[in-house]
């Protein structure tokens, strides 16, 4: 191993300090932490890729990136993370107050490449906790809007509650995005869509002929879209999926993450869909 | 049956498939409707006798639940076909709609065409062959949905 190669995998196999700077409770029980290096940062994050994020003495687990930094006001080495509480080390994250120290490994794995969509429509559907994945990609966008043609973003969630980022859902649409949202289960004074995600997209305007795409969300769901939008005509090789299994290490070692031919925390989690679609109705895979 | 009814509904994708002679016997039973916001479509249990091409806005389908009022099941915009309980026994409307915002339409006569499709079996089929996909695609988006892909597992109900 040479010295570059090992320093590079100790820098990637050790937690770097991170403090919480601000922490902003998008649902009940999701949150939005930045995060500032205490230490040493660790390398630049592209949208895609995901960190390792240690609640000490608890455990480690990956989150993607879910925002860019802000430019020109010295936050260029800050990460932004969502993450919903379900098992113990997120509902440790998750009770993160400003001013504490997490662990951060990272980057790992795929990016969205968000740059080879220059000159084509974009279409992003996001479902769930998906939608914070895939909100680095629409911020890229928007940052520089005329370089794109068309951009959509379509969101699906469980109840109007449980939707992210919700005032920023307005702020895109202002800053030309057609931005569909539809909740499983609507509560009262709900005047939005109701239904699933995937029947959104007939109804979307973009090109297929000219368009990539983004989706990210529960497998099931992220195959009935892709079947959505190939049956608009989308070449399955300009969609692209995001999927998760169980990542540990972040470097291809452990296998842990294993989906077929791929580790995922490796060559993922972002997976071209014509890669993907064979491995994603695999039993015990 | 004009020729703006025609254009207006050969401008939505939803009957691209149909011959011209098909799409004028079809036409033949529709005529634009519009419903102000809010305004009820049809009921549960009503006869189904007539289905409905959505040009703009967008309407919602719903159950009446006892002590919860009417429950949302479902909307469907632009582009979409609402009613497809006129197509078979026992020809009743099996959940409620209403107008979400102003809704610009296209409404059929059911039994009109459900009487072309028995005299010309070649229309029938057509017509069967653009319902049945509406029929099994909100069934897949039920199945989805019973499925509640985005609940924790808190949520869901397992460990």
């Amino acid at each position: 191993m040479s010295a570059a190669t090992a320093t590079a995998v100790t820098g990637s196999a050790l937690p770097h300090p991170y403090r919480v700077v601000s922490r902003h409770a998008d649902t009940a029980d999701t949150v939005t932490v930045e995060l500032a290096p205490d230490a040493a940062p660790v390398p630049a994050f592209a949208p895609g890729q995901f960190a390792m994020l240690t609640a000490f003495g608890i455990g480690e687990v990956p989150i993607s990136l879910s925002g860019l930094p802000a430019a020109g006001d010295g936050s260029a080495r800050r990460l932004t993370h969502t993450l919903r509480a379900v098992g113990a080390v997120t509902r440790a994250l998750h009770a993160t107050a400003p001013g504490a120290v997490i662990g951060v490994r990272g980057p790992f794995g795929t990016s969205w490449d968000v740059g080879s969509a220059v000159g084509h429509d974009v279409v992003i559907v996001a479902g769930g906790i998906g939608l914070a994945p895939v909100r680095p990609v629409l911020q890229a966008v928007l940052a520089d809007r005329s370089r794109y043609g068309e951009v959509v973003l379509l969101v699906g969630a469980r109840t109007p509650a449980d939707l992210l980022y919700r005032d920023e859902l307005t702020r895109w649409a202002a800053a030309g995005a057609q931005v569909g949202v539809t909740v499983d289960r609507p509560s009262e004074g709900w005047i939005g869509q109701v239904g699933v995600v995937p029947a959104l997209i007939p109804t979307a305007r973009f090109d297929p002929g000219r368009t990539v795409a983004f989706v990210c969300g529960p497998e099931v769901m992220m195959r009935f879209t892709a079947r959505a939008l190939l049956d608009r005509g989308l070449p399955a090789a300009r969609l692209r999926v995001s999927l998760e299994r169980n990542m540990r290490c972040g470097m291809g070692w452990c296998g842990h993450c294993q989906l077929g031919p791929l580790l995922l925390c490796r060559d993922g989690p972002v997976v071209d869909y014509a890669r993907a679609e064979p491995l994603m109705t695999v039993r015990e895979l | 049956m004009t020729d703006d009814l025609l254009s207006r509904v050969a401008r939505l994708p939803f009957f691209a498939e149909l011959t011209p002679a098909h799409l004028g016997q079809l036409c033949a039973a529709g005529q634009p409707v519009s419903y102000p916001a809010g305004e009820r479509i049809f009921a549960e249990g009503g006869a189904a006798d007539r289905f409905w091409l959505i040009e703009a806005g967008s309407a919602a389908l719903d159950l009446r639940v006892p002590g919860r009022g009417d429950q949302v099941i479902e909307t469907l915009t632009e582009g979409s076909v609402l009613g497809w309980s006129w197509l078979h026994a026992p020809y009743r409307w099996q959940f409620g709609a209403v107008a979400r915002d102003r809704l610009d339409t296209i409404e059929f006569d059911g039994g009109s065409v459900r009487e072309r499709c028995d005299a010309d079996p070649a229309f029938g089929y057509a017509m069967l062959r653009l319902f049945t996909p509406v029929i099994t695609e909100r069934l897949h988006a039920t199945r989805l949905r019973l499925l509640d892909l985005y609940a924790t597992p808190a949520q869901a109900g397992t460990p």
